[in-house]
């Protein structure tokens, strides 16, 4: 890897009650780089990325075995606390999930809960993220509208920029465009391209062509394995394992 | 012109449904008329607003109207706080194994046990074991014991209709579990949790059998004047006067005035019940909150 | 680091806009060798090939990560496919370039044949025509294409005269004059050569920027 090694998996092995979801998992993911995850629907990709900010834990019955390693410190080691890591590993979800609050709120929330009350410094992160996820431009004029009336893209921006807004420093996609138009699409994922610059950056998806157009890394999962993991451009160009060839190229059962 | 089968099955099913939608409503609309009518000829203000007087046979029936509303308020008391922080320790934070299985079952059968079953039990543990006596408390506390299933139900199923997103999206963001609920889980289900209560409000004020001997009286001249005296109450007044009376033709009328106020009371409560929910969906869009 | 889209057709655009001048400087540089009869000219063409070499792989594999990575549609596609046989093309007008170099190290000790009349000209109207092709590219000028399409015709001709000339005119009558003869016959041949391969950019040019295809329909121009 040309970039320096942000998070790793190391033999992550996932139970939901007697079901093996994920099967001896290791994967690096590179500072300033986007690593993606691709495989098709079932193939424990979710699950993976859930568990980097440890969203796993509130379903029941999870099991967890391996270590993954946030610039080399466990996070799944008993004394580390979610809530101290979800602020370093920010989430974005596949369907946009603003709350029923206007947009200042919205970004204002995760601040509050975070424990800043100086209000010129929550105004000032609130327009510093909106810009930062290309929102600004959009909203800057509404901004104690309610956020249920923005459109489907801008409500995702507006997601990524409550992420940001609480300055994490891994941000983790969950297919996030998958209810969203090609437009809005295409607007999220120039957004991507821009963040990874600052962050480090992984993202599940469903949809091979965002992979090979916004990440650095490609890693394909199957049935809970992770098959092949390289440079995206060497995945789609020259797949070394049949099961992937035959994946991206539409050949699959 | 051929007609399909399809087609005549369609209209056929359709009308067999209408017909049943027809009848429940003509119930509806005849009891309704035969209340109305009957009952409107007694409602005065002094109705409203005095004692019964001469052996119940004149007079209004303000004492049992009051005596309705305090019970009540320590319905509500009980069984509101109790509902509300059963449903969400059982929604949010226990885990789904046997014991929560078995709680939840216990629960449902609960809202399905006889009213005049909780009313022997609220005798037992109130009236003596607590040494409430027959009294507003011990009838109220009943009343509340029996509403707490329903209040319950409603509350969960409030809480269900909030969105996973809105907790996952705090969570995300670094919140605690009770920061989630707080923030961003109770304020979006506060207007479900209402409806349901207010529903089961309404309904224990409807209710005889568990005030019957618990607390509730023949008759009484006075408002009460603490948790701990006895008190008249509209459904055991109406009671009362259909069957228990001297001379049940003679205040025949009064039974249907005290009916009449009973129904209104209750479609009030109902009514605040949506109109509450509506108004705070509609705000909690636009505001927040 | 992955790109924006548009940086990275930026960018492609760039790298063949270098293979555009080395190989504009290329032909440049061995037609002075040919008419000087210029050895460390010639020579130093055949060094300067590698690094067009190098270049055409780079743009190959840059073009494959765009069409791979982005499924490149319309303009963008013809875009890209373009640089791709561009990048081919001209990648052989410097091996030819360096065959004409090769061909001039062989004559450059020798006494000439005759005085070179015809092989200049065609040398001119080859990098003409390697210019032009290239302009058309770099400034989308579908008109710039079509003289380069028109002026191929010419080159024929020329190579024809050359060729006819050195081998009626000079090897049946004195057969010893053959080795002497033979590479003046290549280097026409080449440079002939290098004309096609300008003909074809231009094709490309006009099917990148209007998506028509001239190639086997001259009606069309």
């Amino acid at each position: 890897m040309d970039n320096k090694v942000r998070m790793k998996a190391e033999d992550v092995n996932f139970y939901y009650g007697t079901h093996h979801v994920l099967k001896g998992i290791n994967l690096e993911m590179a500072n300033n780089a986007v690593t993606a995850i691709i495989g098709p629907s079932g193939c424990g990709k979710s699950t993976f990325i859930r568990l980097l900010n440890r969203m796993h834990e509130i379903v029941p019955n999870a099991r967890l075995t391996g270590r993954i390693l946030l610039d080399g410190k466990d996070i799944v080691a008993p004394d580390v606390d979610p809530v101290d890591l979800r602020k370093k590993v920010g989430m974005v979800f596949q369907k946009p999930n603003p709350f029923p609050k206007s947009i200042y709120e919205n970004i204002a929330y995760g601040l509050e809960i975070n424990g800043i009350k100086n209000k010129m410094q929550i105004e000032e992160r609130v327009v510093d993220s909106l810009k930062k996820a290309a929102l600004w431009e959009e909203v800057k004029e509404r901004l104690h509208d309610s956020a249920l009336r923005l459109s489907g893209g801008q409500q995702q921006r507006l997601c990524i920029a409550r992420c940001l807004a609480i300055e994490p420093e891994v941000i983790l996609f969950d297919e996030p465009c998958a209810s969203l138009d090609p437009i809005s699409t295409k607007k999220i994922e120039e957004l991507i391209l821009e963040l990874e610059k600052e962050y480090t950056i992984v993202i599940v998806t469903h949809n091979m062509q965002q992979a090979a157009r916004v990440s650095d890394y490609t890693g394909f999962f199957l049935m809970g394995e992770l098959i092949e993991f390289d440079r995206t451009d060497l995945i789609f160009k020259a797949p070394k394992d049949k099961r992937t060839e035959d994946y991206i190229t539409g050949r699959f059962g | 012109m051929k007609i399909r089968p399809s087609k005549v099955a369609e209209v056929l099913g359709f009308s067999i449904l209408r017909v049943c939608m027809i009848c429940v409503a003509l119930v509806l609309i005849v009891v309704f008329y035969d209340i109305i009518t009957k009952g409107i000829g007694v409602i005065s203000w002094d109705f409203l607003t005095k004692p019964p007087v001469d052996g119940m046979t004149k007079g209004g029936i303000f004492p049992a109207i009051a005596g309705t509303f305090f019970v009540t308020v320590i319905t509500a008391l009980l069984s509101i706080p109790l509902g509300v922080g059963c449903a969400i320790f059982l929604n949010e934070y226990a885990k789904d194994n046997g014991l929560t299985r078995f709680i939840r079952m216990s629960i449902r059968n609960l809202s399905g046990v006889p009213s005049i079953v909780y009313g022997l039990f609220g005798v037992s543990l109130f009236v003596e074991m607590c040494h409430f006596g027959t009294s507003i408390l011990a009838a109220g506390c009943t009343l509340g014991l029996m509403t707490l299933p329903l209040t319950i139900t409603a509350s969960e199923e409030a809480l269900k209709t909030v969105p996973r997103a809105y907790r996952e999206g705090s969570l995300a963001l670094g919140a605690t579990k009770w920061q989630a609920i707080w923030t961003n889980v109770l304020p979006y289900a506060i207007p479900g949790m209402l409806t349901g209560t207010i529903l089961g409000l309404s309904r224990a004020a409807g209710e005889t059998a568990p005030i019957l001997f618990t607390g509730a009286a023949f008759f009484l001249p006075d408002i009460p004047n603490s948790v701990f005296s006895q008190f008249m109450a509209l459904p055991y007044h109406l009671y009362i006067m259909s069957t228990q009376h001297h001379n049940i033709a003679l205040v025949r009328p009064i039974a249907y005035g005290t009916a009449l106020v009973l129904v209104v009371l209750i479609f009030t409560m109902n009514l605040v019940a949506v109109i509450a929910r509506y108004h705070l969906r509609k705000k909690g869009i636009s505001h927040g909150q | 680091m992955s790109k924006h889209f548009q940086e990275e057709l930026q960018e492609l655009n760039d790298e063949i806009l270098k293979m555009d001048t080395l190989v504009e400087e290329l032909i440049a540089r061995v037609i002075t060798a040919l008419q000087d009869r210029d050895m460390p000219m010639a020579l130093s063409v055949i060094d300067r090939d590698a690094e067009i070499d190098a270049l055409e792989l780079v743009i190959d594999e840059k073009c494959l990560d765009l069409i791979a990575r982005h499924q490149p549609t319309a303009g963008d596609l013809r875009f890209i496919m373009t640089g791709m046989r561009l990048n081919g093309e001209l990648e052989r007008v410097a091996d030819l370039a360096v065959d004409i170099a090769e061909r001039v190290l062989e004559i450059a000790d020798k006494p000439l044949l005759k005085p070179l009349v015809d092989i200049p000209k065609l040398a001119v109207v080859a990098q003409k025509m390697v210019k032009t092709a290239i302009d058309s590219f770099i400034t989308r000028d579908i008109d710039l294409a079509k003289n380069v399409i028109l002026m191929d015709e010419e080159a024929d001709l020329f190579k024809d005269r050359i060729q006819n000339e050195l081998i009626y005119d000079y090897m049946v009558k004195d057969g010893s004059v053959v080795p002497r003869a033979v590479p003046l016959i290549l280097v026409a041949r080449h440079l002939e050569r290098v004309c096609d391969h300008a003909t074809y950019i231009a094709e490309d040019v006009i099917y990148m920027v209007k998506a028509e295809v001239v190639r086997h329909h001259p009606e069309r121009l």
